[in-house]
């Protein structure tokens, strides 16, 4: 059950609204269903009262929203941020992506976002309604007569079971309580890929990357992905295409995603989130941030504001390619 | 019309089989139904649908074109194309098989599409009724009506029985070299599911959807809508509702150079990109804004005005189900089409 209700975020963006310290909210706004939130600007109080809301569906992380807002918008935006999602919010800040002076950032605690396809496997489909009942929630059905309980911990989205931190890293203002850095389970999958033969592993990623319908929705959501112009989507660039021409290719394109982003990927775990074949791209990125805490030390992109990552920081005593290479074996 | 038991249903895939390749949902690794080649041990999915629709059966993702080869000064260019054998698509859905018919109006249409037309004309659709529709279902806010599948065979699923009935020619063919495994039967079963059906989709939360306010010569009034700025402000710009969609149809041609040669190749392309139809002058759609609101309008006024008022989408729900925002069509046509559907 998340700990601040709708009510508190809806009376801090109208107050803030009101005195004048923002010109607009990003915030979560109702959907169709219950669960099909989407993110909006609100300009006024009107529009708050009637289509703003909070739930354990509100998974979508708003600071890449505040690169193009920010410049869209006069005056501060308001916008809400999740633990996880003040990490995106450092690091974008990091690469002076957007300007600090015209956000207001109220941070928000979070209990850990629902995944919609998880509920759908208990309850099938044909769901009218959902609502949140203390550590349950209540799934109408057109099918069945009788609401279905289900825990919320059953459906937890996998980036919130292992959910790296409840603590914010930046605001201007916290609401509710604020929590702690966890030491999470989240390098455990990772550990397992490593355990496989080479092999085993190809084939591992062979049959997820397969799925891949080259949508790029896993870029266009990444906050560390903030080019203006995607080389994938360059036509002079040489390797720009719309569709997984081979597997090699789309094996290319998700690992030089990886690549591109390591060392600046916070872990938030949008890309998986959206991908419409349930690929999990957070392990490949997962594996980066492994591979850096082992090589260079513990090191969390979006941690602090500013932060020079290891993989472009070069210190004497870096690790030299060939301890990377011997490792390879003990890994083979 | 024919029916068999669920059980037979092994020896059927297998008796088609060996005339023609099969294709039918089957959960995939990630757990999700995806349109697979049947094999011995396969089993159909219980899913409603697929991720991905069926409609890469004729319009696939990727295809070949053509290619060229050069020595000296000569080119030569290579029919890539290969002759096609008849396939048979099992367990197809009645939106995604009213998206053929819209894809039809498209690529059978003068230019005439050959490619895709050679796929058509080899392949057998078997369809399917739809006993649990989703949430995400608004099929009949387009006329279609999931009781009736339409296709060459429909069939009805029961809890132990499997009902078959022919709707063109070559759907009595496959029916014959079926029939030692299934026998003559009565409508009655059909009859009842199909009320059951109709029940469950008046009840569906999108039920009351309509289509008021949208269609042919609407393009004037709908264009410079004030709502589209609102309603695109979080796409994020991706290929999903696209690529997910059985009716889109947009495609780019291009040439891989392979170093011996050139193929020339085809492959979807998505209205939602920076790059869709770009031209010498650029990209004509300058803003997210205007990529999104061509996506509705090719779909609820352009597509209807160029084909007799059809639409073309078929209420699938694909859209609704994936997009990253959660920003879909019927949210459009609630927000920016006639009273109806306030």
């Amino acid at each position: 059950m998340q700990t601040v209700t709708r009510e508190q975020l809806i009376n801090k963006a109208v107050a803030l609204l009101a005195d004048g310290t923002v010109k607009c909210v990003l915030g979560w706004k109702k959907g169709e269903f219950d669960y099909d939130v989407t993110p909006a600007v609100f300009e006024t109080e009107e529009e708050i009262r009637a289509d703003f809301v909070w739930n354990d569906f509100c998974g979508a992380n708003f600071s890449k929203y505040l690169v193009a807002k920010t410049r869209q918008f006069d005056g501060k935006i308001l916008v809400f941020l999740k633990p996880c999602d003040t990490y995106s919010f450092n690091q974008l800040l990091t690469e002076h992506r957007f300007d600090r002076d015209k956000v207001y950032a109220v941070g928000i605690p979070c209990a850990g976002m629902a995944d919609i396809s998880k509920i759908k496997e208990i309850c099938g489909d044909g769901i009218s309604s959902i609502e949140a009942d203390g550590d349950y929630l209540s799934v109408t059905t057109i099918y069945d007569d009788q609401p279905i309980k289900v825990e919320i911990k059953e459906v937890l989205a996998e980036r919130c079971l292992n959910c790296k931190s409840k603590k914010h890293v930046a605001y201007d203002e916290l609401l509710g309580e604020e929590g702690d850095v966890i030491d999470s389970n989240r390098f455990d999958e990772v550990a397992q890929l490593e355990a496989m033969t080479p092999d085993e592993r190809f084939a591992f990623w062979q049959k997820e990357l397969s799925r891949c319908i080259r949508c790029n929705a896993c870029r266009d959501v990444c906050p560390a992905c903030t080019c203006e112009k995607c080389v994938f989507d360059n036509p002079n660039s040489g390797v720009e295409n719309k569709s997984p021409a081979n597997s090699f290719e789309e094996k290319m394109f998700h690992i030089i995603r990886a690549f591109h982003v390591a060392g600046r990927c916070t872990d938030c775990g949008e890309c998986s989130r959206v991908c419409p074949q349930h690929i999990p791209l957070h392990l490949l990125n997962r594996k980066f941030i492994k591979d850096i805490n082992e090589f260079y030390g513990e090191y969390q992109a979006g941690a602090q504001e500013g932060s020079r990552a290891p993989v472009v920081d070069y210190t004497t005593e870096d690790l030299e390619p060939g301890e990377v290479f011997d490792r390879r074996d003990t890994n083979a | 019309m024919r029916k068999c038991s669920l059980d037979s249903l092994n020896a059927i895939f297998t008796r088609i089989n060996q005339f023609a390749k099969l294709y039918l949902p089957v959960n995939g690794n990630d757990g999700k139904a995806a349109y697979t080649e049947w094999q011995e041990g396969l089993e159909w999915s219980n899913a409603l649908n697929t991720t991905k629709s069926p409609k890469d059966f004729f319009f696939p993702q990727t295809e070949d074109l053509m290619a060229f080869r050069t020595s000296g000064k000569n080119i030569e260019i290579i029919d890539t194309r290969k002759e096609s054998e008849d396939f048979v698509v099992f367990g197809v859905r009645a939106c995604d098989v009213k998206s053929f018919e819209v894809l039809d109006n498209v690529f059978l249409k003068e230019p005439y599409d050959s490619y895709y037309a050679n796929r058509r004309e080899h392949g057998i659709i078997i369809s399917v009724a739809c006993t649990r529709p989703a949430d995400t279902c608004f099929c009949k806010t387009f006329g279609i009506d999931p009781a009736k599948p339409q296709g060459d065979i429909s069939v009805w699923k029961t809890a132990n029985e499997l009902y078959w009935q022919s709707n063109t020619d070559r759907g009595a063919a496959l029916l014959d070299k079926i029939a030692d495994l299934t026998e003559e039967c009565g409508t009655e079963a059909v009859e009842e599911q199909q009320q059951q059906i109709n029940k469950i989709m008046a009840k569906l939360p999108l039920a009351n959807l309509t289509t008021d306010g949208w269609g042919a010569g609407k393009t004037q009034e709908l264009f410079d809508h004030p709502k589209w700025a609102e309603l695109s402000e979080a796409c994020l710009g991706c290929g999903t509702c696209t690529f997910v969609c059985p009716t889109c149809q947009c495609y780019d041609i291009k040439d891989f150079n392979s170093g011996k040669g050139v193929i020339r190749f085809r492959c979807w392309d998505s209205c939602m990109y920076s790059d869709f139809t770009k031209m010498s002058a650029g990209q004509p759609r300058l803003t997210q804004k205007e990529r999104f609101r061509q996506r509705f309008m090719h779909k609820l006024v352009y597509y209807p005005e160029n084909n007799n008022g059809m639409f073309s989408c078929v209420g699938c729900g694909r859209c609704l189900a994936k997009c990253p925002i959660s920003m879909n069509i019927a949210k459009v046509m609630k927000t920016i089409g006639g009273k109806d559907n306030d």
